[in-house]
C-alpha cells in the first residue's frame, strides 16, 4: 500500500511540473511576440512624428532643406525597408539625421522657443529610449527562453514539445558604433 | 551586475530570515516567562497584523497625502511620463500612476502594494535639477522598489517590530509586577531549579526589555540592504550606473530638506529626508544602525564598481 501511496504521488508531482513548465516556456514565447511588436510599436511612433517636426522646423528654416530632405529620406527608407538588416540601417540613418536637425536648431532662437518644436523633440527623444528599452526588453527575455530552452530537465520538454531557441536583436557593426552627425 | 542582483537578494532575504527567526524566539521566550504567554501571543500577532494589513492596503494613499503629492499630468510633466514609460517597457511593468511633491529639495519614492497599484511620486526639485540620464536612473531606483515589492517586505518587517514590541511591553510589565510563571506553577515541578532559573529569569527579563530595540535595528537593516538592492537593481534596468551615480552625487551636494516628509515615510525616499547625521566621528557607527538608507558615499562606491 505504501509504495503504491508513493507512487501516486511522484506520478501526481512529475505531471505538475511538466504542466507548470511547458506553460512558463509557452507564456515566455508568447512574451518574446510581444517585446517584439512592442519595438514595431515604437518604430512607427516615430515615423509618425517626424512630418509634423519637419512641418514646424520647416516655418523657421525652410532653407535648411538638406537636413529636412535627409530627415524626410530616411524615414521613408525606414518604413519601406525589408527585412531586418536594411531596416536597422535605415534607423540608423534616422537616429543621425534627427540628431543634425536638432543640432540645427540651437541655431535659431525662434525655433527653440516654439511651444511645438520643444514638445516634438521631447516625443521624439522619448521615443527614442523607447526603441532602445524595448529592443533591451527583448532580449531580455529571449535571454530567459533560450536558457529555459537549454537547461536541464526543461530541455528535454522542449525537445518534445518543439520550442526552438530565439535570435537576439543584434546591432549591426554600423550601428553599434557612435552615430555620425554631420553639419 | 547580475551577480550583485542576486548576491543583495540572497543578503536581503537572510536578514528577513534571522529576522523571523529572532521574533519566534522572542515569542517563545514570552511563552516561556510569562504566565497565559500562549493568549499573549496570539493577541500580540493578531494586533500587530491587524494594524499593518491596514496599513498595507491603504499604504499608497497614505504616503501620497502625507507627502502632499499632487497627480502630475502628462501634458504638463512629458518628460517624466516619457522616461517612466520607457522603463516600464524594459522592464516589463505596467505604468504605476505618477505623482509630484512641489518642493525644491529633490528627492522621490515609490509606493503601492504591488505593480498593479505602484505609484511614483517625485519632488518638483529633482524634475528640475537633474537632466534626463540621471532622472531615468532615479526613477528606474524607484522601478525597483515596486518590483521587487519592498513596500511587502518593509510591512513585513514593521509587522514583526510591532508584535516584539507588544510581547516585550506585556512581558517586561508582568514579569515586573510578579506574574512570572515560575515564581508560581512551575517552581514547585522544576526540582532544585531556584538558582539557575532565577538568573534564566534575570536574563530573559533583559533580553525582554531590549527586544524592541534589537528589532527596530534589525528593521533598519532590512531597509538598507532593499535600497542598495533597488540601487543595483535599477542600474539592471537603465544598462546605465553613471546615470544613477551623478543623480546621487547631485542628492548629495544638494542641502534642501524635503519638508512635507516625517519619520513615519522616510524609508520611502530614495535618500534620507532629513538632513544626515554626519557619517564620521565617534557616534558614526552607532548612527549608522539607525539609518533607513546607506551612506550615500557608500552607494556611490557600489555602483561605480559595476
Amino acid at each position: 500500500m505504501v509504495p503504491l501511496i508513493i507512487l501516486v504521488i511522484l506520478v501526481v508531482l512529475v505531471g505538475l511540473y511538466l504542466v507548470v513548465s511547458y506553460n512558463g516556456l509557452v507564456s515566455l514565447r508568447n512574451r518574446i511576440e510581444n517585446a517584439w511588436a512592442q519595438i514595431d510599436v515604437q518604430l512607427r511612433r516615430r515615423y509618425d512624428l517626424i512630418p509634423n517636426l519637419v512641418e514646424t522646423v520647416k516655418g523657421y528654416a525652410s532653407h535648411e532643406r538638406e537636413t529636412l530632405d535627409a530627415v524626410i529620406q530616411a524615414r521613408n527608407a525606414g518604413m519601406n525597408a525589408s527585412g531586418p538588416h536594411d531596416q536597422a540601417e535605415a534607423e540608423n540613418q534616422i537616429s543621425g539625421a534627427l540628431k543634425s536637425l536638432f543640432a540645427l536648431s540651437e541655431a535659431y532662437p525662434d525655433l527653440k522657443a516654439n511651444q511645438n518644436f520643444a514638445q516634438l523633440q521631447e516625443e521624439l527623444t522619448g521615443t527614442e529610449g523607447r526603441i532602445a528599452y524595448a529592443r533591451q526588453f527583448y532580449n531580455d527575455t529571449v535571454f530567459r527562453y533560450n536558457t529555459k530552452i537549454q537547461s536541464f530537465p526543461s530541455n528535454i520538454l522542449a525537445n518534445s514539445f518543439k520550442f526552438r531557441e530565439r535570435e537576439y536583436f543584434q546591432a549591426d557593426d554600423e550601428t553599434r558604433g557612435p552615430t555620425q552627425v554631420q553639419f | 551586475m547580475y551577480e550583485q542582483v542576486t548576491a543583495n537578494k540572497r543578503r536581503s532575504w537572510a536578514l528577513v530570515a534571522g529576522f523571523v527567526v529572532f521574533v519566534a524566539l522572542v515569542t517563545v521566550l514570552f511563552a516561556y516567562l510569562v504566565q497565559g504567554g500562549v493568549i499573549g501571543i496570539v493577541f500580540a500577532l493578531l494586533v500587530a497584523v491587524a494594524l499593518s494589513a491596514g496599513a498595507y492596503w491603504g499604504s499608497d494613499a497614505v504616503a501620497l497625502r502625507m507627502s502632499r503629492a499632487q497627480p502630475a499630468p502628462p501634458e504638463e510633466y512629458p518628460r517624466y511620463h516619457n522616461i517612466v514609460e520607457g522603463l516600464c517597457i524594459a522592464s516589463g511593468l505596467p505604468k504605476p500612476r505618477l505623482y509630484v511633491v512641489d518642493d525644491p529639495a529633490p528627492n522621490a519614492f515609490a509606493t503601492g502594494r504591488n505593480p498593479r497599484n505602484a505609484a511614483v511620486a517625485v519632488t518638483t526639485g529633482l524634475l528640475e535639477k537633474l537632466n534626463r540620464m540621471e532622472l531615468e536612473g532615479v526613477l528606474a531606483h524607484e522601478l525597483s522598489h515596486v518590483r521587487n515589492y519592498d513596500i511587502l517586505v518593509s510591512t513585513l518587517a514593521v509587522t514583526m517590530v510591532g508584535v516584539v514590541a507588544l510581547l516585550a511591553d506585556v512581558g517586561v510589565r508582568s514579569l515586573w509586577w510578579g506574574m512570572g510563571r515560575n515564581r508560581y506553577s512551575d517552581f514547585d515541578r522544576r526540582q532544585g531549579g531556584g538558582g539557575p532559573l532565577a538568573i534564566l529569569s534575570v536574563v530573559g527579563f533583559l533580553l525582554l526589555a531590549f527586544a524592541p530595540l534589537i528589532a527596530r535595528v534589525m528593521q533598519l537593516a532590512v531597509s538598507r540592504r532593499r535600497e542598495t538592492l533597488a540601487d543595483v537593481s535599477g542600474v539592471e534596468i537603465t544598462r546605465y550606473p553613471p546615470g544613477l551615480i551623478s543623480a546621487l552625487e547631485k542628492l548629495r551636494d544638494d542641502s534642501t530638506v524635503v519638508h512635507a516628509t516625517s519619520h513615519a515615510t522616510a524609508h520611502l525616499w530614495i535618500e534620507e529626508p532629513a538632513a544626515q547625521t554626519p557619517a564620521e566621528g565617534r557616534m558614526a557607527r552607532v548612527n549608522r544602525l539607525f539609518q533607513t538608507h546607506p551612506p550615500i558615499e557608500e552607494r556611490i562606491a557600489l555602483l561605480r564598481e559595476m
